[in-house]
């Protein structure tokens, strides 16, 4: 019981020492508005197709990366916890990928019995 | 990190301390509060929830016949006779982004120990809260106004409103949720739980500003999952 107190109190030791410079999270801020603005000025100048789907999710990988490394403190977070949570993020890619092909074939089917009218 | 003493044990960086880590016999996150793990694990947990509703979205518009609506035009907001793209869309992208900033404002002033600060920090975070789930109100009611219901609208494909009902709602709910914790902690850092060492939620641990750092995890969470549902639902 001792011995857990004892590391209660090296714990929260360590974490008041850590805390960062304000400058980092007003940057960080700064370029989360930024961001937000060019994803907004996507759609205001009507960016089309590839351009349009590249820009969207390139200014939100990046968004969510700022957030996530900075705001929630995982760039200064050690691996054992950092990988717990991005690994399983893998397992989210596989589902895009399976659900993808699924659509693609309803989509076809009803393509196939809806408009063409079957075999 | 280095403070951290353990008996003959030293916290490598890297990878290599994470194989130390997971493979010594304490606890696994070292340094971590116990509850900033419970938040991380839920959290993660809910990255999976809002992930299958955003999959199957993409499923059920990649797979209807129909033409999807136009978010730019259902979403528009009429200004001086003019109509203007995701408007408020925007201005809710930006006040929940504020809301974050101010958030991680006050988690570093909490554990400075600047309690006024951190105080009025987590207040105005609540208040940007409201304010993101009362237009979220008003859009609702404005589409709901327009014709658009879970099965059907005016617009195109009649999945639109049960996805944008599900998704927007789940997140919303959330939101008010984390709104709701926010005062309760706003009057908990200015009440001084934290100084007088309180005791926190369900536990007989002493309350600390650590807790200001778990609530700050689930609101920016908030914001995080906004980012996907603002580039994959309103932009794309």
């Amino acid at each position: 019981m001792e011995e857990t107190n004892k590391m209660n109190e090296t714990t929260k030791k360590e974490e008041q020492t850590s805390t960062q410079k304000i400058g980092i999270y007003l940057w960080i801020w700064l370029l989360l508005f930024v961001l937000s603005f060019f994803s907004y000025m996507v759609d205001w100048y009507q960016f089309q197709g590839m351009l349009r789907w590249s820009l969207i999710l390139f200014f939100m990988f990046l968004k969510a990366g700022l957030i996530m490394a900075f705001f929630m403190h995982l760039f200064w977070e050690r691996y054992a916890l950092v990988n717990v949570l991005l690994w399983p993020m893998t397992a989210i890619a596989c589902f895009i990928f399976l659900m993808t092909a699924e659509f693609k074939y309803t989509l076809f089917s009803r393509f196939f019995y809806f408009v063409v009218g079957g075999a | 990190m280095s403070e951290q003493k353990i008996d003959g044990f030293e916290l490598k960086p890297g990878f290599k301390g994470m194989a130390s880590d997971t493979g010594s016999d304490q606890t696994m996150f070292k340094g971590v509060h116990w509850g900033k793990a419970m938040m991380w694990i839920f959290l993660l947990s809910d990255t999976f929830v809002f992930s299958c509703f955003l999959i199957s979205y993409m499923k059920g518009r990649g797979s209807t016949i129909v033409d999807w609506p136009n978010t730019s035009e259902v979403f528009s907001l009429h200004v001086g006779g003019v109509p203007v793209p995701l408007l408020l869309i925007a201005i809710m992208t930006f006040v929940l982004i504020t809301s974050s900033g101010t958030m991680a404002l006050a988690v570093k002033y909490g554990y400075e120990k600047n309690r006024k600060m951190c105080g009025w920090l987590i207040l105005a975070t609540a208040v940007g809260g409201l304010t993101f789930v009362g237009m979220q109100v008003f859009e609702w009611s404005k589409l709901i106004h327009e014709g658009v219901r879970p099965w059907g609208n005016p617009f195109g494909a009649s999945q639109f409103g049960s996805f944008f009902f599900m998704i927007t709602g789940f997140h919303g709910f959330h939101v008010s949720i984390g709104v709701i914790f926010l005062f309760i902690y706003t009057y908990k850092v200015f009440a001084g739980h934290y100084e007088s060492k309180k005791r926190g939620w369900f536990t007989k641990m002493k309350g600390d500003y650590v807790e200001i750092e778990i609530l700050g995890l689930y609101w920016h969470f908030v914001d995080l999952v906004w980012v996907f549902i603002f580039a994959f639902f309103y932009l794309w």
